[in-house]
Order: C-alpha cells, then structure tokens, then sequence
C-alpha cells in the first residue's frame, strides 16, 4: 500500500463533511449526523492503516514517510507543504483519531438525537425541552434536540480536520494552519450557544488569549524561515541548522537564535495549551457543549501545544548537554510548566461546577507535560499526553452524561438547580451505573492510581525524571501537585456518585443511551490498559517483563538520547504511591459524608484563602483591570477621538478654516473695497462724465458750429505755438 | 507589438456608460442589466489577457502606442505586466458585483451606473498606463465619479465626507501633476519606460540645460519624490493621512465603499511600486525607515481604532487602514533593500513585496465583501449602530456564515487569503525591520479584537426581537459575495496561480 497517499488522506474526509453539511444536508439531522461520523470513521481507519505499518518491523523505524510539494514561489525558491509519518506522529494520529472518533459518536446521544424539537428552543440556546403526551394523555416533559444539530457536527468535523492537517504536517506552516483554525473552530464551538452573553464572551476570551500566543509564534516562523529558507522538519532540525542556530546571536538580550525562536514558539504553546499566564481562557471554555470540551481540553486543541513542544524539543533542546545546566527556553518551561501544575490543582480543590474542576486538572497536567520537556523527559512527557488524552477524553464525556442525567432528573423533578453543580448531585452510581464505573476508571487514572491505571505509569515517568534528573524543586512541586489532584478527584468521585442524593433531580437521574456509553466504556479500556505500553524497564518486580514498547517506539525521535538517569532510585515511586494513595484516601474521608446545604469542608480548612482561590486568583479580575480596560481607553479615547478626531482633523478643520478666513479676507479687504468698489468707481465715473458732457449735445447746428470753430482755435494755436 | 484588447478592456465601461445615458430613465430594469453585462465584457477579456499572458517572458505585454500629444512626447502606451494585472483583474471583476450590488438604488439610476462605468475606465487607466501624463489624466479621472456617488447617493453626512475625500486627493495630486511635469521636460518623454531606464541614471552635467528653472538635479529629484510620495500616500491610505477614509467609506453608498475599498486605494500603492521604487530607488531607502514607521502606526492604529468604532462601517473602514498598512511595510522593506547586494536581504525583500501585492488583491477582495455585507445589513435595518444590531445569527443564518467567513478572511485567518499575504510580508518585513515588525504584531492581535467585536455585536447575543422581520440574505446579493468567498479561499489554499504571476514579475522588476 502506499502509505504516502494514505497519509495525505487522512485529513480529507472530515474537510468534505464540513462542506457537504454546510451545503447540503444542514436541514437533516440525520444525515449530518452520519456523514460527520462517517468521515471520522475514515479517517479512523486509514490512520489506524498507517499507525499499523508504522509500529510494524518495516514502519518509521525504518523509513520516515514523507512528501511534498511546492505551495509558496518566493524569489526564486518555493516554499514546500507536505506530509511526515514519524514516530511522534504515529502516535498522535493514534490517540487523535480514536478520541475524536469516540466524540463524534458521543455527540449523537449529548444533542438528544431522536428527541422532539423544542417547544421554545432557540437557535443559539441550549434545547430547553418540550412536552410530549404519553399513552395515558398525560403531558409529560422531556429533553429536546439541540436546534443547530447539523451545524454542531459540521464544526466539530472541521475541527477535526484541522488536527490531522497539524498531526501530519512535515512543515510548520500547515502546522501553523491547522493550529489557527483549530482556534476558530474552538471560537465557534465555545460560543456555540452564542446567544448566551456568557458564552459568547468565553468564545471570544478564548480566540484573543491564544492569538496572543499566536502572533508571537507567528514570529517565531518568521525567524526560522529567514535564517533557515525553509519550514520543513526534516530541514529546520537537521543538525548542521541546529548548529547555526545555537552559534548565532538574535538580537534581542543577547540570546541565541536557537533560544529566542524556541520562546517565540513556546509562548504559542503557552496560549493554546492554557499554561500560566494566558491559561484564563481554558476554564471559561467550559461555556461549551460538553463533547467541545473534551475535544478541546483533551484530544485535540490543548495537545496541540503540547504536541508542537514535542516537536520543538530539537531546538528547545539545542545546546543541552544533559543535567542541570537547562537551556533558557527549557528553563523557561520547568517554570512555568509547574507552577502551573501546582497553581491549577489548588484552584480545583475548590471548584463545584463539574467540569470547571476538570478544566484546571487539564491545565495542571498540561504544566506536568511542560514542565517535564522542560527538563529534558521528552518521552514522559508524550506518554503522558496520550494518557491524559484518553482519560480526560473520558472524564469529559463522563461528566457530559453526568450532567445529562441530571437533566433528566430536572424535567422530572421540576427544580430550578444548576445541573452542573456537583453540590446539588450525590449517589449517583446506583442511577448511573456505567457512567460511573468509567468515570471511576477515567478519575483513578488521572490521581495516578497505583499499577492498575495509565495515569500513574505516565505520571510517575515524569517524577522519576524530574528526581533522576536532579531538578528537585520540580519535583517537589510536581508531587505536591500530584497529591492535590488525587485530592479534587476523589472529591468530585464522592461528590457525584457516593453518599446520599443531595436534590430530587439527583434520586431521578437516568443512564443515558449507548450513544453515549458505548464511548465511555471504549475510551475507559484506554485510561487503564494503555499505560502499560510504556513501563519503563527499571522499574521494580515488573520492570522489563512487559517491554517498554513506548519508550523504545519514540526513543529514536531523540537520537542523542534524553540525557536521563535510568530508575535507580526508589524515591519517586514511593513519593507517587503516597500522594496519589494519600490524596484519594483524604478526598474521600473528607466528602463520603457531605449534606445538602452543608459548608464546603474546604471553606473552613483553608480560612481566607478559599476566597482567592474560588476567585481563582482573581487573575480575571486583574487582567480586566491592567490590559482590557486601559487598551479599550487607548482606542477610544487616545487613538480614535484624541489623535484621528481632534489632532489630526482639527488641524486639516484649521486649515479649512483658514483658508475660509482669507478668502473672506480677501473678499471684504480687497475684492470688494478695491476691485468692486474700483470698477464700480470706473463706472459712475465715466456716467457722470458722460451726463455733465451731455449739455454739450444740444442738437442745435449753432452750438456746434461754435465748439468746431473753438477747437480749431485752440488746436491751431497749439500747433502754432507749441509743436512748431 | 500592437494590441488592442487593453483598448477594449478601458473603453467598454465609457462606451456602454454613454450609450447608458441615451437610455429611457423610466426602464429601470433594462438600464441595471445592461450596466451588468456590458460591465462583465472587460472581464471576461481581462481573464483572456491573464491566460494569455506569458509568464515565461514577463514584463509588459500586450503593449499598445498610440500618440496622443506629440508636441511633449506623451501618447496612449498601454501595457500589463505581473504587477498590474492582478490590479486590473480585480478592477473587472469588482465592478460587475458593485453593480450588482447596486440594484437597490432607485433614484437617478442612469447616472449613478454611468458615473460607476466611468470610474472603471478611470481606475483601469491608472494601473495600464505606462506614459506618465496618461497615468495622471486616469488618476484625476477616477477621481470625480467617486466624489459625484459620494455626493449624489451617499449617507447623512455626504458633504462633507465627499468634499473632504475629493479636497485631499486633489491637494495631494496637485504636485502629483508639477513633479510628472519636471520629469517630463527633464527627460524630454512621458514614456515610463523610457523614463525608467533614463532618469535614476540621470547626473547633473549632460543634463543642467534639460531643467528648468535653473534647478540642480538633486533638487528636482527631491522635489518630485516628495511629491509623488504625498499624492500616493493620501491616496493609500499612508497614517497620518488617512483621516479622509474612514468618511469617505463610511458615508458612500455600500457599492461606492466597495469600489473606494477595494480598487481606489490599491491606486497609492500601486503608484509606489509602480512609480517611486524604481524612479526613486535612492530617495526611497533613504526614507523608507520612516516609511516603515508610518505603516506599523497605520496598522497598530487603523486596529485600535476600529475597535473603537460603534458603527459598523466605520469599524470595517478603519479596518482598510490597517490592512493597507502591511502593504506599505511591504513596500518600505524592499525600498529599504535597494541594491543591498546581499542574496539573502534581497529574497527577503521580493518575498515582503510580493505579499504586498498580494495584500492588495486580498483586501480588495475582503473589504469589498464586508462593505457589502455591511450594506445589506443597512438596507434592511437602516441602521449601522452595533448597539442597534446584535443577535441576528438566529435570525439570518446564512447571512451570518457568510460574514463570519468574509471577516474571518480579513482577519487573516490561515487557509483564508489574508493570511498568506500578512505571512509573506511578515516574512519578508521581519528580516529588514524586525522592530517595526515585531509592534506590527500588535496591530495584528488587535485585528482579531475588532473582528470579533464587531462578529459579537452584530450576529451573537440574544435573539434581537426587533429584528425578528428582516428577510434573509437573497440569491442576487448571494451572487454577489459568492465569486469573492470563492477566491478568497482558493487563494487561502492554493496561492501559487496568481504569486507566480507576481512573483515573476517581482523578481524581473527588482
């Protein structure tokens, strides 16, 4: 088979489906429904074709796949688009396409496909409901189908596309493509409800945070075509260029080129993998429809950041020797990295809308990911992307058919309580049964449950490279992290399932369709199986019986290999089994008996504190106040009404003005004393000259005859006495 | 070689124009039809000439001389190269859709399709001519239609917006006319190509009986450089002149905008790359820092002001400002790199110029579109407060995905055209004056601040009852952005077919 073609393939099917829905089929639910699943399917399958052959014996270890073709002329050269099947690749469009697959499927079931239409839904809104008679005659309510159905799948395949264009680029403009309109799709699917204020303002929210990230990327491009004529991988990271680029000095702050194009490119990845500071984005992301935020917050927009990272490590990297001695760029990452895994985790202890707690567990683990190609654990930091992708895949989706069913109870019920709530939930494993056993599954994996779950082998990578490595200070934060997320988790597990129902929507919640099951079950076999592909081989008793097939896949990504110190301590192993163990007994001993209306145990635990962290941070707050309100005051005011109004029309007005005035002038100075005035004197003049002659003009020959016989006179005697 | 088809493609417009006049006034109908059709004849021929033309040879083709006043060397000389045929394929192709866009007007119908024919004569003259006293007759010709739509058909304030556009463009060509006159009488031709080869070698001694007035040549130079940079730079619009714009656009009628936006402007810039960089290569990389200064103040501020605008044409007017603002940052770097004998500076400079004019043939298409969008809103609302407007997604949902893609593509969105243009200049920008550049940056995020301010304004937000009436978008206006949303995106993807063609002639003018 050609796998070159295939590859090229891959992004297709769900582009056509965009268009074909936006065409055609956009008045038929169904038919939306099924091409957009269909074209995920394809997609599927061909990538699972091409990561078959990739892992196999004559796949990217062997050969790298890669085309291209001319896009750009420029001068005299072309700027090339293609394609690349490499190691990092195959496993994205692995976990790419099998999460987006899940979603699609997923969707069919969250918009109330097969349910009436609402009886006041608005496009723009969330479906209110509708009424329907039962067999008896009694009017009873129920869920509605969302009113833009098909615009919903449409989107969502656009979206897709636009993450395989970005996994199988071999260049970083289509990366860059993809990766932009990944963030209009992400507009448009957070404001999908667009005529909520809310909603509308979170959409926008998240297009200008990630903007910012992007125009300094944009530089970052800019740079690297300039010195190296080219955007291709297998060019910009070739070593004679990593070279140039490590020896040559930008000129800003005396760094290397090497180190400011990896900022440059790194801010990009902080905005769209919603690292500290321009993280604010992702919680207000929760404003869309729950499949949006698993795709965004776990398969495909936030991987994205962390994908491109991955692909920068050659250049993050240049230079690095291995130890303490970081780059500045990976310095840079550490940091940020985790502090941002510990700044998120505590905001989510204190968190009660469902999916908000899982926002900031995506941002912190999204900090564990950069923190850890921040030191150098480019494997650990993959692995982890892959699992998260899964299990927070699933726990998205998990809490979407949480919340689901307590619609449910709610047109039951007919209580006016905020669904997401988590306060208003309780003892809902009994009503949800296979929710909650994967929701089970998807929470112990991301607390990093012990052997049995992904998270734990992809979480304790990192640790263990974070402690092997010498970075203590990231490893302590890291683990601190750690236990603070095996905390919220079991949290939010006692909150939603254990214990009492807290309202009487929680006692009527319902299991929602296979549509949505059938998803969670598969992504949940994921959140626990898929971790042991990657058990390093030095770990104790199981270490090296099953092989490090992850490890070893991705390792020649890294050709000079990771610098990193095998297992040979025992700390971080005992340091993950006490956090994640510790965190889940306390969240559990800590909530297992919550009431209605009772305080938030954490409010009186963490004193004033709670309130900065409920406000998380008050960052909003301080962003309103520091750039949006003085950047709208600079527009308004200085630049719109003071410098184009006032400066620069009221002096082009002056000189309009002026001109007037000396033309008045002219007019009452001179036009009208001297010219006017002047012809005029002219005129009266000549009349009155005219009228004093006219005695002269008498008609009588007698008069005449004496006026001729007085100029011969004087005109004789002027010739006479004067001229001769 | 002689060839007639640029004749054609010039005169058809007048023709039909004063074959409109004699015309009954009362048969509305027969009157925008024959104004539609007979203004597609200069595009179909234009795509004739843009198929024909041969990229392998480059330079001027389709060349045509005729004599016009022989006493002073000017005649009719005609010609297209890879610079100018974009311009001009976007000159056919806008007009027929701004008169399309233009089967609402009721009143005086005769005239204001006459004076829209004359224009495209006007405009197309401009971007043909190669004789620089026919270039200016053009220029000043396409001047007075604008000013009479403005005045006849335009918004509340009309007289004011169309004195101070017809005001400023005049001061502005006024030395336009004494510099082409210097340059004239020195070199003793109009003939740009002649020109070209002759005058930047010109020195002082084999020349002092040519000037006049006892000039030295540096001071002839200067003078016409200045001058021409003046004319232009209104014309760009170039910040700090650019106050006339957002009046003007805002107050014409919704086709008006659409010509003004997307052909009138490409006048100053295709002026500088047609005239200044290769008549003044010294002069222009001396000031061509400056220059580069003016285009980030036009890009960072043209941004921020529109986003504070509360009108919505007024917001998309602004956008003009700094959307041109790239191509001048274009323009600045390759004047700046003017024989810098450095391979790698000179890739750069072709690469930014080419996304100049690729910019210009970007924004002619998105504010031509936006301008018509904002116009079928206006003809059913007959408002354009954005505080007026809002919600109207639920009500027009067409509507509001065709303008959700005409401002994605004016906001630079990859895969839409603007993005490939705003990329080359950067590209190139980047390498010459990375500071100008790197602020430019900002102008670009503010981009996306107005753009989706104005997107939140008008179609997001609770469903507007007040609105609740209005008809959706129909066929005829559908016709009208279709073939600008179709090449806005096939530009998005696969720009090679027209920035090869500029690309080449780039690299042969250089």
């Amino acid at each position: 088979m050609n796998y070159e073609i295939l590859t090229w393939l891959i992004p297709l099917p769900p582009l056509a489906a965009f268009f074909l829905i936006v065409f055609f089929t956009n008045k038929s639910n169904k038919l939306s429904h099924s091409l957009a699943i269909i074209a995920a399917g394809l997609s599927w399958a061909v990538s699972m074709l091409v990561f078959i052959w990739a892992i196999g014996p004559h796949g990217v270890h062997e050969r790298i796949i890669s085309s291209s073709i001319n896009w750009l002329p420029t001068a005299d050269n072309f700027l090339k688009i293609g394609i690349q099947v490499d190691a990092l690749s195959t496993i994205s469009l692995f976990f790419v396409s099998w999460t987006v697959l899940m979603i699609f499927v997923y969707s069919v079931g969250y918009h109330n496909f097969g349910y009436p239409k609402g009886d006041h839904d608005l496009p723009g809104l969330p479906p209110h409901g509708s009424t329907k008679v039962n067999a008896v005659g009694k009017a009873i309510s129920t869920l509605s189908v969302e009113p833009m159905y098909s615009r919903f799948f449409a989107l969502i395949s656009l979206f897709a596309f636009a993450k395989f264009v970005l996994v199988v680029s071999n260049n970083l403009l289509t990366l860059y493509i993809g990766w932009e309109i990944m963030g209009l799709c992400s507009y448009l699917l957070i404001g999908f409800w667009y005529a909520k204020p809310s909603a509308k303002a979170a959409g926008i929210k998240a297009f200008l945070t990630t903007r910012i990230g992007d125009v300094f990327m944009l530089l970052g491009l800019a740079s690297l075509y300039t010195i190296t004529g080219s955007l291709q991988y297998d060019v910009i990271f070739s070593p004679q260029v990593l070279n140039q680029l490590v020896n040559s000095i930008s000129p800003v702050f005396g760094l290397t080129w090497a180190s400011l194009i990896g900022l440059l490119i790194i801010i990009g990845v902080i905005g769209k993998s919603a690292q500290f500071p321009l993280h604010v984005w992702l919680p207000d992301a929760m404003e869309g429809p729950t499949p949006v935020s698993a795709m965004i917050h776990a398969a495909i927009m936030v991987s994205a950041g962390i994908y491109l990272a991955a692909r920068f490590f050659p250049i993050i990297s240049a230079g690095w020797e291995g130890g303490i001695a970081l780059t500045p760029v990976m310095l840079v990452m550490a940091i940020i990295g985790s502090l941002t895994a510990l700044f998120a985790a505590t905001i989510a202890i204190t968190q009660t809308e469902i999916k908000r707690v899982l926002a900031y567990s995506t941002i912190s683990q999204l900090g564990y990911m950069i923190a850890a190609i921040g030191i150098g654990a480019y494997t650990a930091a993959v692995f982890h992307l892959v699992m998260h992708a899964f299990f927070k895949a699933l726990l998205f989706l998990g809490a979407g058919s949480v919340i689901h069913g307590m619609e449910h109870g709610i047109h039951h019920s007919g209580e006016h309580i905020d669904p997401q709530d988590m306060f208003n939930m309780g003892g809902l494993r009994k009503k949800m049964p296979r929710t909650f056993i994967t929701f089970l599954a998807g929470g112990l994996a991301l607390s990093g449950f012990p052997l049995i779950t992904a998270g734990f082998w992809s979480k304790d990578e990192i640790l263990a490279g974070a402690f092997n490595g010498g970075y203590i200070v990231v490893f302590a934060v890291l683990a601190l992290s750690a236990l603070l997320t095996a905390f919220y988790t079991m949290r939010q597990l006692t909150l939603i399932f254990f214990g009492k129902p807290r309202s009487e929507a929680a006692k009527h919640a319902q299991e929602t369709p296979w549509t949505m099951t059938l998803p969670l079950g598969i992504l949940a076999i994921f959140a626990i199986a898929a971790g042991w592909a990657g058990i390093p081989e030095g770990f104790p008793v199981i270490g090296g019986k099953i092989p490090n097939w992850f490890g070893n896949f991705l390792g020649i990504m890294v050709p000079s290999g990771e610098h990193a110190a095998e297992h040979h301590s025992l700390v971080p192993l005992i340091t993950s089994l006490v956090v994640s163990l510790g965190g889940l007994t306390l969240g559990y001993i800590a909530y297992r008996a919550f009431k209605k209306d009772q305080k938030d145990p954490m409010e009186w635990s963490l004193g004033g504190f709670y309130k900065v962290l409920v406000n998380m941070y008050y960052i909003d707050e301080f962003y309103d106040w520091a750039f949006i309100r003085p950047s709208k005051w600079i527009a308004e005011k200085v630049v719109y009404l003071w410098m184009d109004l006032r400066i620069i029309d009221g002096f082009l007005h002056a000189i309009a003005n002026f001109s007037v005035w000396i033309g008045n002038l002219l007019r009452k100075k001179f036009d009208t004393p001297i010219i006017n005035s002047g012809g005029d004197a002219l005129a009266a003049s000549t009349r009155k000259a005219g009228s004093e002659m006219r005695v002269m003009q008498s008609g009588r020959v007698q008069d005449y005859m004496i006026l001729a016989i007085a100029f011969l006179l004087v005109g004789g005697l002027f010739i006479v006495f004067i001229l001769l | 070689m002689q060839n007639s088809i640029l004749w054609f493609i010039l005169l058809i417009p007048s023709l039909s124009a004063i074959f409109l006049l004699m015309l009954p006034e009362s048969n509305k109908k027969v009157i925008r039809n024959f104004a539609f059709i007979t203004s597609l004849i200069p595009f179909i021929l234009t795509l004739f000439v843009w198929f024909g033309y041969n990229q392998e040879l480059g330079g001027y083709q389709y060349q045509t001389n005729v004599p016009w006043f022989e006493a002073i060397n000017s005649s009719f000389h005609f010609g297209v190269d890879g610079i100018s045929l974009p311009m001009v394929l976007l000159t056919t192709l806008l007009t027929p859709l701004a008169i399309l866009a233009s089967y609402g007007i009721e009143e005086k119908i005769k005239a204001y399709m006459a004076l829209f024919l004359f224009l495209e004569t006007g405009v197309l003259g401009v971007f043909i001519s190669l004789d620089l006293l026919v270039f200016f007759l053009f220029w000043e010709i396409g001047l007075i239609p604008m000013y009479f739509l403005i005045n006849q058909w335009g918004g509340a304030k009309r007289d004011y917006a169309s004195l101070k556009f017809i005001l400023f463009t005049m001061g502005g060509s006024l030395g336009l006319l004494l510099s082409i006159q210097l340059i004239g009488v020195t070199v003793n031709s109009f003939d740009l190509i002649k020109i070209g080869e002759i005058w930047p070698q010109l020195n002082q001694s084999t020349l002092q009986s040519a000037i006049p007035l006892h000039l030295s040549l540096e001071s002839v130079k200067a003078i016409a450089f200045w001058a021409f940079v003046v004319a232009f730079a209104v014309k760009v619009p170039i910040w700090p002149f650019h106050t006339w714009l957002p009046d003007a656009h805002t107050e014409a009628p919704t086709a008006g905008s659409m010509i003004l936006a997307g052909v009138l402007l490409k006048l100053g810039a295709y002026g500088f790359i047609r005239l200044v960089l290769p008549l003044f290569p010294v002069e222009a990389q001396q000031f061509s820092g400056i220059l580069a200064g003016l285009a980030t103040a036009a890009i960072i501020f043209g941004a921020l002001s529109a986003f504070a605008q509360k009108d919505l044409k007024k917001l998309v007017a602004y956008s003009s400002i700094n959307h041109m603002g790239f191509v001048i940052l274009g323009i600045a770097a390759i004047a700046s790199s003017y024989q810098a004998g450095n391979a790698a500076i000179s890739e750069s400079a072709t690469i930014a110029l080419n996304g100049s004019i690729l910019q210009m043939f970007n924004h002619g298409l998105s504010a031509a579109g936006l301008f018509f969008l904002v116009g079928v809103i206006y003809d059913r609302t007959h408002t354009r407060q954005l505080e007026d407007l809002g919600g109207l997604w639920a009500i027009l949902p067409v509507y509001g995905s065709i303008f959700i893609f005409t401002s994605m593509a004016s906001l630079g969105l990859p895969g839409l055209n603007g993005f490939v243009s705003e990329f080359l200049v950067v590209r190139g920008a980047w390498h010459i004056f990375p500071l100008a550049t790197a602020l430019s940056m900002i102008g670009l995020f503010a981009t996306g601040v107005y753009v989706l301010k104005a997107i939140g304004l008008l179609l997001q937000g609770p469903r507007n009852n007040r609105w609740l009436q209005l008809k959706e978008i129909n066929k005829r206006e559908v016709w009208v952005i279709a073939p600008l949303m179709v090449l806005m995106l096939v530009i998005g993807i696969w720009p090679a077919w027209i920035l090869e063609m500029i690309n080449n002639a780039v690299k042969l003018f250089f």
